[in-house]
């Protein structure tokens, strides 16, 4: 049996805030990890930037921290290369839903096998406490003086009505459900997206620890996640937040089984060579002398 | 008479038939035992506009666009008035009376009217009219009416019989009709002895192709852009036989991260853009060199700035290649002038970028990427994967500091240790650092790579004497007709240079310049890009810059010209 220790770091410098949302987080993942026996070499964690997006520096992992909103193409794409690695995707929403934003619809209707976690604290935290996609109405900042009067991002609306493979919505500070909640999330064969909300507590001065859990609720029995009407009526739901899996599609092919190149071969592609005789088939057929 | 050089251009609006006339007239003539050669100009439309296809047939190799032409084809109305700058009283107009018109232009030169439309009526379809052309203008270059029926037999082998019949009808009404017109002077003299059927017949695009998967490409991730799409739809038309990913991306952003992904995690991936395209893909750039991953970029170059001429060309984008991304870090830029060197240095484009882990760029334009001709079949005896991947071991450290720069890489899954590459500044394991001293370190070992890819270097080549006393310069698409406008300038005092890597800068060039009483440099632009290149890596300018920048290609009598203005004062 694999011990959450598996993936400790030893004796790092966290650059995280006392109390950030993103330790619990962190303690749940490893875990969660853990207990699905995923091997630190098999498992690769890919970021963009900010506060969120250095989480996979602090677990034993494969790592690739690239460019700010761009971890979803990179992810996809190392899938598609070494389908026997288990990649996830973590960030923050600003990185995901904003400056990511395009890549966070394209990627859910391409639906690579990968888990998508996004630690939601509806602020910026890296560049010091601006508006982030997911900010509520009204919410003021240095820079949005007046208060927010952007429509707030909606993501697991957008991802429902993408007709997502897996939507699911998280509290941070309840660590059973979360870990509960990832593990369903990296099992599920196909794009999976876990909104995780979570204080900021050095920006966000209104959604504390407190605020959440009085704004939540779990979803019990009585939610089909496989009604997508029903999924995206709770994922508009605002007064309280549903927590826990909202919708499932199944029976979607992930992106690197359509690739084709895994149908006869279940080699990474780096195991591979060119096949210089179809090569030089292809080339004499260039002749056009017949 | 015969001839042994002749350039024929087929002119309409999109979607008259200017490609079906091309396609089957050049592998007819190839198939003839003739070396063939062709360009095209069109708009960026889908139908409408005007676009012309210039052929040449020769007897001996021909791979660089004349202005001259000798048959002009009007497949669509105002195809004359398109090209009256290049025709002449030589020129032979061959066509309907509708389409040609009656204007000066065409008073001016040699017209026959062959009904093709009228013919394919008779016929019983007005579709066959290509075909009727196709007819005329073999049997005004001489080619053997049974050869001709066959290829036509044989091009729609596919399609019902009755329409194989009625084709073959629809050109041997052609051939008859333009027989009958008594023209001889257009005949092709005998073929070459050597066996042109079996050389291969591609354009850039292909070659680029072609090149790439003898390299190993097994991911290509783009948005397509002209004049870069072509090198996508091959990959992806040849994907599932060679086990290439091919992922049309939601942007540029993301087709060189996917890219980057793919390679990180063991894949030779690349990406194919043209200018717009690519500065989407610049912070992209930034990142290969920041994590040291290896990337292949192709590079269409168009005119710009911004979307600038769509379906032109244009060696613009030299600078733009050179210095992409933020930071400071090496990276090499290839710039193919045949079609040999598109296929060996695709191929090679992803050697290097493995081996050294920087940024490859492959350089061409909508010229070269267009452009087709016959050519020797490529060696792949070289083809395949020079693979520098390491199987990582426990304590393995990804920027491990070496003499050379280049840290050995593993990637995720292949071995026991943990790849981690991070956009920060990083220690050599990988992790983000703010150790200002270890940054420096990390700093002078990324450009130590720049210094050892100098062994790599392609040098450039000399065509012409090695005693010259005027040396001309170019890169990239420019080769053949540059080569071409020299050998019609017969002087035994010039040769040509040409770059087809042209950073870094090959280290002999200074060599080169110093031994030439007159450096003239030709390129596609209107600063004159690579010349101040040259200067900046060689110490040494250029005397004379030919450029040119309206969004074609130089033509051969434009490059004889330009050098006998500047060679003249020296006789």
């Amino acid at each position: 049996m694999m011990d959450a220790s598996t993936f400790d770091m030893g004796d790092i410098d966290i650059a995280w805030c006392p109390g950030c949302g993103n330790y619990p987080i962190l303690k749940t993942l490893k875990e969660a990890v853990a207990e699905l026996q995923i091997d630190p070499t098999r498992l690769v964690m890919v970021s963009g930037i900010g506060q969120a997006a250095k989480i996979p520096h602090y677990l034993r992992a494969h790592v690739f921290n690239g460019l700010h909103g761009r971890a979803l193409p990179p992810a996809t794409a190392i899938k598609a290369a070494n389908p026997s690695l288990t990649v996830i995707a973590e960030s923050g929403d600003g990185d995901m839903y904003g400056e990511g934003g395009n890549h966070f619809i394209h990627c859910i209707r391409r639906n690579p096998n990968i888990t998508n976690i996004v630690h939601d604290n509806r602020v910026y935290g890296l560049t010091k406490g601006q508006a982030s996609p997911t900010s509520p109405l009204g919410f003021t900042t240095p820079v949005q003086v007046h208060g927010v009067c952007l429509e707030p991002f909606n993501p697991l609306a957008v991802a429902i009505a993408l007709n997502a493979g897996f939507v699911a919505r998280a509290n941070a500070q309840d660590r059973e459900q979360t870990k509960d909640l990832m593990k369903k999330a990296i099992t599920h064969r196909g794009y999976a997206l876990l909104d995780i909300l979570q204080p900021c507590v050095t920006y966000n001065k209104l959604n504390t620890y407190q605020w959440f859990k009085e704004h939540t609720y779990y979803l019990d029995e009585s939610h089909d996640p496989h009604d997508r009407m029903a999924a995206f009526q709770r994922a508009t739901e605002t007064d309280k937040l549903p927590l826990g899996v909202l919708y499932i599609s199944p029976d979607k092919l992930p992106f690197e089984d359509n690739t084709g190149v895994y149908r006869d071969d279940s080699r990474p592609l780096h195991e591979r060579q060119v096949d210089v005789e179809r090569l030089g088939d292809l080339m004499n057929s260039l002749a056009a002398n017949a | 008479m015969q001839r042994d050089d002749i350039s024929i251009v087929l002119c309409g609006q999109a979607g008259q038939g200017v490609q079906t006339v091309e396609f089957l007239l050049t592998r007819l003539l190839k198939l003839a035992g003739y070396h063939v050669f062709a360009t095209k100009e069109y708009m960026s439309r889908v139908r409408g506009g005007m676009n012309s296809t210039t052929i040449r047939v020769a007897n001996r190799e021909v791979a660089a666009y004349v202005r001259r032409i000798d048959v002009l084809v009007p497949l669509g109305k105002g195809a004359v008035e398109h090209v009256a700058g290049r025709i002449s009283a030589q020129t032979i107009v061959l066509g309907e009376r509708d389409m040609a018109g009656d204007g000066p232009a065409v008073q001016a030169c040699r017209f026959f009217d062959v009904p093709f439309t009228h013919m394919a009526s008779d016929l019983g379809n007005k579709l066959y009219a290509n075909i009727v052309a196709v007819g005329a203008i073999a049997a005004l270059l001489g080619i053997d009416l049974e050869r001709l029926a066959d290829h036509v037999r044989r091009s729609f082998a596919r399609k019902p019989a009755s329409t194989v019949d009625d084709n073959v009808k629809a050109a041997e009404a052609g051939y008859q009709a333009a027989e009958g017109l008594g023209v001889r002077d257009l005949r092709l003299g005998p073929a070459p002895a050597a066996k042109v059927q079996d050389r291969l017949l591609l354009d850039g695009a292909e070659a680029v192709g072609l090149g790439a998967i003898a390299g190993g490409c097994n991911f290509v991730s783009s948005y397509p852009m002209s004049p870069s799409t072509p090198v996508l739809t091959f990959l992806a038309q040849h994907g599932r036989d060679f086990g290439i990913v091919v992922e049309q991306a939601e942007d540029e952003i993301a087709a060189i991260n996917m890219a980057l992904g793919a390679w990180y995690a063991g894949a030779r991936a690349m990406v194919t853009t043209s200018g717009g395209g690519f500065a989407l893909m610049t912070e992209g750039v930034s990142l290969a060199a920041m994590i040291e991953t290896p990337v292949v970029i192709h590079l269409a170059q168009r005119p710009g700035p911004a979307t600038g001429l769509p379906t032109r060309t244009e060696q613009g984008d030299l600078e733009l290649a050179l210095y992409a991304g933020h930071g400071e870090f090496p990276r090499i830029i290839l710039a193919p002038g045949t079609l040999e060197e598109g296929f060996h240095l695709a191929q090679r484009a992803f050697n290097l970028a493995d081996k050294y882990q920087v940024p490859v760029f492959i350089l061409t334009d909508e010229y070269y990427i267009d452009s087709y001709y016959d050519t020797p079949a490529f060696d792949l005896s070289k083809a395949g994967v020079e693979r520098h991947i390491v199987k990582t071991a426990k304590d393995y450290r990804r920027y491990a500091i070496t003499e050379d720069g280049v840290s050995p890489r593993g990637v995720p899954g292949c071995g026991e240790g943990l790849v981690i590459v991070d956009s920060d500044e990083h220690d050599e394991e990988g992790h983000i650092t703010e150790d200002l001293d270890l940054r420096v370190r990390m700093v002078n070992k990324r450009l130590a790579k720049g210094e050892s890819l100098g062994a790599d270097v392609v040098p450039p080549t000399l065509v012409g004497p090695e005693n010259y006393k005027n040396l001309v310069l170019c890169w990239g698409s420019t080769y053949h007709a540059v080569k071409e406008a020299l050998s019609r300038l017969g002087r035994d005092d010039a040769a040509m240079l040409h770059y087809s890597q042209v950073y870094p800068l090959h280290g002999d060039t200074a060599d080169y310049m110093t031994r030439a009483d007159r450096t003239i440099l030709v390129e596609g632009n209107a600063t004159g890009q690579f010349a101040k290149l040259v200067e900046l890596h060689s110490g040494v300018p250029a005397d004379h810059l030919l450029l040119k920048y309206n969004g074609l290609n130089f033509g051969v009598e434009e490059l004889v010209e330009g050098f006998q203005g500047l060679m003249e004062d020296d006789r």
